[in-house]
């Protein structure tokens, strides 16, 4: 793709903008809440410094702003999926200072100088990190969408010592939706790399 | 989103002194719930004070008088607790049984205990709802009323209210402490009265005044807060409020029940505390008749809905189940 010099996400964001246009030259109605929020003024904007996998990004943002929008559409950290963006499916996990949470429910304003961590920064350079390798391993994925937001949580499960039986790993996995149903294969990823005997 | 200015607090005097100044502004600490009603646009605030960061306000201190959770602790943190695990249990459980560990991570006890009603007409701005706007009506009385209350409803409002850990903290006796502008200022309230029942009036949830800022929840020791626990039903086995719950005590001496504490969850429009099952319990042998005998008493008053008549069932099981376990 790098070839091309067209990848899948510029593609997608080329489409959408196309699309949208198409909509609004349709006269068809924006979706209710962005119709209110542009007729609105814009609130107060505000900067917002974040140690972000180690490193410091600063991006000036509506208060408004959650994290998840902050890492998704003002730094290009699209690792980070949004799902529900109500706290109902985990796809948006992070962790902020070592805990994992969920970003949609998390105003950026509200991590101000905090340590955040996202599915980018797991990684050691090219190698993965053990949770993302199980899961590869163990098949723990089908479409993908709530993968990064599963990994996350998994590794906070096991730092936390809930790795003890399926039974607590699938309790403390409730957070975490999957609609293909890869329920499975995750318990078997996070108990792999947890490296607890079963 | 209805837009807003941001201000993190100082602290809990400039907070308590925003937030008296003007309806326009509200407090936000873990945000579990507020992000949820700002998106929803149930809530639409000119003004969100920060007191998330406020220092002090987040410690978990176990003594011999008893318990004392800061207001900004998080629910995992008082959930880990070790000292709230063997001392408290119903309180442990009920924070395990409540959202998830992400949302745990962040929630705090003060907002746990402030968290708006999860009924989906309160949530939906389309619909009539007498606690959003009062006197629009009331959409779930003649609507789709399966998950409201049976207990502590009126013509005007039957939503129940959503904390499992307010059930446990009814039933242990806890206070809330209450702060307003002035330093010092400290007010200590029930639990049981902290919350109010809906009458005509149901958008008033609670006694705190103008300005005034939850500090902190005390749970008083006794003999039967080790000899407690939390049992709670719902839909699907995690990550779900309850249908039913309930949280239980018991002091048993000699094959006597000598104390008993008995509140549900889950069925009421506020944190329900059944004196009248705890009554029934008092001398008697922790047996099944006592048990049943507690249940049914548990549920006195209860005026189901169209949709939610299992709930009178479903909340006395509950009880059985609980005491049964805790006296067993």
């Amino acid at each position: 793709m790098s070839q091309s010099g067209f990848n899948r996400r510029e593609f997608l964001q080329t489409t959408a903008l196309a699309t949208s246009s198409v909509a609004l030259a349709r006269g068809l109605r924006l979706p209710q809440a962005l119709a209110a929020d542009a007729a609105k003024p814009a609130s107060d904007t505000m900067p917002v410094t974040l140690k972000i996998n180690g490193e410091m990004r600063t991006a000036t943002v509506d208060p408004r702003t959650t994290l998840l929008d902050v890492l998704r559409e003002r730094l290009g950290m699209t690792g980070t999926k949004k799902g529900c963006d109500m706290g109902a499916c985990g796809a948006c996990t992070v962790h902020v200072d070592g805990r994992r949470v969920v970003s949609c429910l998390t105003l950026a304003a509200m991590v101000e100088g905090k340590s955040v961590t996202t599915i980018e920064g797991l990684a050691g350079g090219a190698e993965l990190h053990p949770m993302q390798a199980a899961f590869i391993e163990h098949d723990g994925f089908q479409c993908g969408y709530c993968t990064s937001g599963q990994i996350m949580s998994a590794v906070a499960l096991v730092s936390e010592g809930r790795a003890t039986s399926d039974a607590n790993i699938r309790e403390f996995m409730s957070g975490n939706l999957c609609r293909c149903g890869a329920y499975p294969n995750i318990v078997a990823a996070i108990n792999a790399a947890s490296g607890r005997r079963v | 989103m209805h837009p807003f200015t941001y201000l993190r607090a100082r602290d809990v005097q400039q907070a308590s002194a925003l937030a008296a100044q003007d309806r326009g502004t509200e407090l936000i600490a873990g945000g579990t719930d507020m992000l949820q009603l700002l998106k929803d646009d149930v809530r639409r605030p000119e003004r969100l004070v920060d007191i998330g960061g406020l220092t002090g306000l987040a410690s978990v201190e176990a003594t011999a008088s008893g318990l004392r959770l800061g207001a900004l602790a998080r629910m995992s943190d008082v959930a880990d607790n070790p000292a709230v695990r063997d001392g408290y249990p119903a309180i442990a459980e009920a924070l395990l049984a409540s959202a998830s560990p992400q949302v745990r991570n962040m929630a705090t006890i003060g907002g746990n205990l402030l968290q708006r009603t999860r009924c989906p007409y309160f949530r939906d701005t389309a619909t009539s709802c007498n606690k959003r706007e009062p006197g629009s009506g009331c959409a779930a009385i003649g609507g789709e009323n399966r998950l409201h209350a049976i207990l502590g409803g009126s013509a005007h409002c039957v939503a129940t209210h959503a904390s499992d850990l307010a059930v446990a903290l009814a039933a242990l006796d806890a206070v809330v402490v209450a702060e307003g502008a002035n330093a010092g200022s400290g007010r200590r309230i029930p639990l049981v009265d902290f919350h109010l029942v809906p009458g005509d009036t149901p958008q008033r949830e609670n006694v705190l005044q103008d300005g005034e800022l939850i500090v902190a929840v005390e749970v008083p020791a006794a003999a039967l807060t080790r000899r407690s626990l939390y049992r709670k039903v719902r839909d699907r086995a995690s990550f779900e409020f309850a249908l039913a719950s309930a949280a239980v005590a018991l002091e048993i001496d000699g094959g006597v029940i000598h104390q008993a504490r008995v509140a549900l969850g889950g069925v009421g429009t506020k944190p329900w505390r059944a004196y009248e099952a705890e009554r029934a319990l008092v001398g008697a042998t922790p047996r099944s008749a006592a048990f049943e005998a507690a249940a049914s008493r548990a549920v006195d008053g209860a005026k189901p809905l169209e949709q939610n008549g299992f709930k009178l069932e479903l909340a006395q099981r509950v009880v059985i189940r609980a005491l049964t376990t805790l006296g067993a």
